[in-house]
């Protein structure tokens, strides 16, 4: 009785795993596909040959189409710019939140976390007339500026200063730091997991974000990848395939080596932000 | 507080903004804007396209949330217990989620192109013609939510994942114990635990049915005829390519009170989640 049940456990869990690796196939293909079309020639795009020739050919034809390197550049920019923005505004606002009672704080707080559900994105008709005012339309600082003021970084940090306990702070005051250099020498050290976690989501969307930056950008100075890419890939541009898919990797691919190097780190990080 | 500052400029000033600007009219070279009352919401009702819009919304969101969730479930008890090539199988499923959108979209462009794509070329092996998947009113809405259930069930599953790595294993050993099968342990025990994953999930995953329109750029452009146009793409078009700006204002209008709603709803059943701890 005991082993035929054990034979059946093991059958079972051998389809288990058949089941998970077939899922896993189906998941990655679309990724691997665009891979094959982009080291071969056009016309294996639907021609699965194992002998295909290999070639360069469409990554060069994608970027001498279109400036890729200058959109990466504009990508890399924007990205760093946000998340430098961002450390320092929701470290400062967090520290607030999370230390001082100052009068109306519930309210403040419930006005930053209104932001976690009306996103930038929605607001795009008046935010655009807004960076029209201020003459920032088609530059970087004008697509990063909506996002700077993070709520949801704010929240997680305020998060992370409330569970440091008070006798830290209380201890570097007695050492004789001010409020500056307790921020600094005893939250922010503390709260580095928390750090690591935003700044990775907070790289993967802004790298990704699509339709802000479209609207605002109109020109290869400050256009980011995606719009390139979007542009670029319009079925209205008759670009062949292959050269697309190269194009499509070109732009992925920082963030995908990214992803792949730090896989673990990823994962946790969007596991530890999503859970708050 | 500079984070104040812009934080107001850029949600609380626009969201007021938006709301004073649909009362107003279009202003033209010979009449300026002036006060119009509900008159943009009166046009909005009347107009089809919106009607559609909203609709395609709901089945946008009816069509991948239910499925997403389902497999991001699955994924997640696949990779919860030890396989052979564990985090091989868990990266797979979460590599799409870390693509942009318009990447994505652009790879499943070609599978959807009629005759030469992918789709229509296995298709053909097995002696079905070509489909003209996102050219057909039809076909268009489904096919744009099988590649959104792609997307998003592996970043889905990471908080499943994570819910799940918090159940005791004991709980597991002691249905065991009680001659419960897997598929009663997993209904009768460990979905209820998950429950307030769920939850979230589910109000994260309608915020984005609703934020989310980057592939309709490449895919579809809203088309054919609005069958796959989506709330936020139809602010967008009449916004930046009809410059009706107090239009669109008003349709931003009822996306904000959609998303409050949200807002409340995630609100009221986050705190039931507490209760359950």
């Amino acid at each position: 009785m005991k082993r035929s049940r054990s034979i059946s456990d093991v059958f079972q869990s051998s389809l288990e795993t058949g089941a998970a690796w077939l899922l896993a196939v189906l998941w990655i293909s679309p990724l691997v596909y665009a891979f094959w079309a982009a080291f071969h020639p056009g016309e294996y795009a639907v021609n699965f040959n194992l002998l295909a020739p290999l070639t360069l050919d469409n990554f060069r034809e994608a970027l001498s189409q279109a400036p890729f390197p200058r959109y990466a550049l504009n990508t890399f920019i924007l990205v760093s710019t946000i998340l430098v923005a961002q450390l320092v505004l929701c470290t400062l606002a967090a520290y607030a939140f999370a230390r001082y009672q100052f009068r109306g704080h519930k309210i403040a707080f419930a006005l930053v976390l209104v932001q976690l559900m009306i996103t930038p994105e929605i607001l795009i008709v008046e935010n655009y007339s807004t960076l029209a005012r201020f003459s920032l339309v088609d530059t970087i600082l004008g697509i990063g500026l909506p996002y700077m003021a993070s709520a949801f970084g704010i929240f997680l940090l305020r998060q992370a200063f409330k569970s440091t306990p008070k006798e830290l702070e209380e201890a570097a005051r007695l050492e004789g730091c001010g409020t500056m250099g307790v921020l600094w020498r005893v939250y922010v050290p503390l709260a580095r997991p928390t750090y690591l976690a935003y700044a990775l989501v907070s790289i993967s969307h802004h790298w990704n974000n699509f339709l802000w930056p479209l609207i605002v950008t109109n020109s290869v100075e400050t256009r980011p990848l995606t719009v390139g890419l979007g542009i670029f890939g319009a079925p209205e541009s008759g670009v062949n395939w292959s050269v697309i898919s190269a194009a499509t990797l070109l732009s992925v691919a920082p963030l995908l080596v990214a992803f792949l190097l730090f896989q673990r780190q990823f994962v946790q990080s969007f596991m530890y932000a999503g859970i708050k | 507080m500079p984070a104040a500052i812009l934080l107001i400029a850029f949600t609380h000033y626009p969201t007021v903004a938006t709301v004073i600007d649909s009362l107003f009219s279009k202003a033209t070279a010979i009449r300026p804007s002036r006060f119009v009352g509900v008159l943009n919401y009166q046009r909005m009702l009347d107009d089809p396209i919106f009607w559609k819009v909203l609709a395609n919304n709901a089945w946008f969101a009816l069509g991948t949330i239910p499925t997403s969730i389902a497999l991001a479930i699955l994924m997640a008890l696949f990779v919860n217990r030890s396989i052979p090539g564990r985090s091989l199988v868990r990266m797979a499923y979460f590599t799409p989620t870390v693509l942009p959108m318009i990447a994505v979209a652009n790879i499943w462009l070609f599978f959807y192109t009629p005759d030469i794509g992918l789709i229509d070329q296995i298709a053909s092996w097995f002696g079905f013609s070509g489909h003209n998947w996102l050219g057909d009113p039809t076909t268009v809405l489904p096919a744009i939510m099988v590649m959104t259930v792609w997307k998003e069930a592996g970043f889905f599953m990471i908080f499943y994942l994570a819910a799940m790595q918090n159940i005791p294993p004991e709980l597991e050993e002691a249905s065991q114990l009680e001659g419960a099968t897997r598929w009663y342990y997993f209904r009768r025990v460990m979905f209820p635990l998950l429950m307030p994953t769920t939850l979230f999930v589910l109000v994260n995953a309608v915020l984005n049915s609703f934020k989310l329109v980057d592939h309709l750029f490449v895919l579809t452009k809203g088309g054919p005829d609005n069958a796959s146009n989506l709330l936020l793409y139809y602010i967008f078009e009449t916004a930046f390519s009809y410059f009706e700006t107090h239009f669109a204002a008003a349709l931003t209008v009822v996306l904000l009170i959609l998303l409050s709603v949200m807002a409340l709803l995630q609100f009221f059943l986050l705190d039931k989640r507490v209760h359950y701890r």
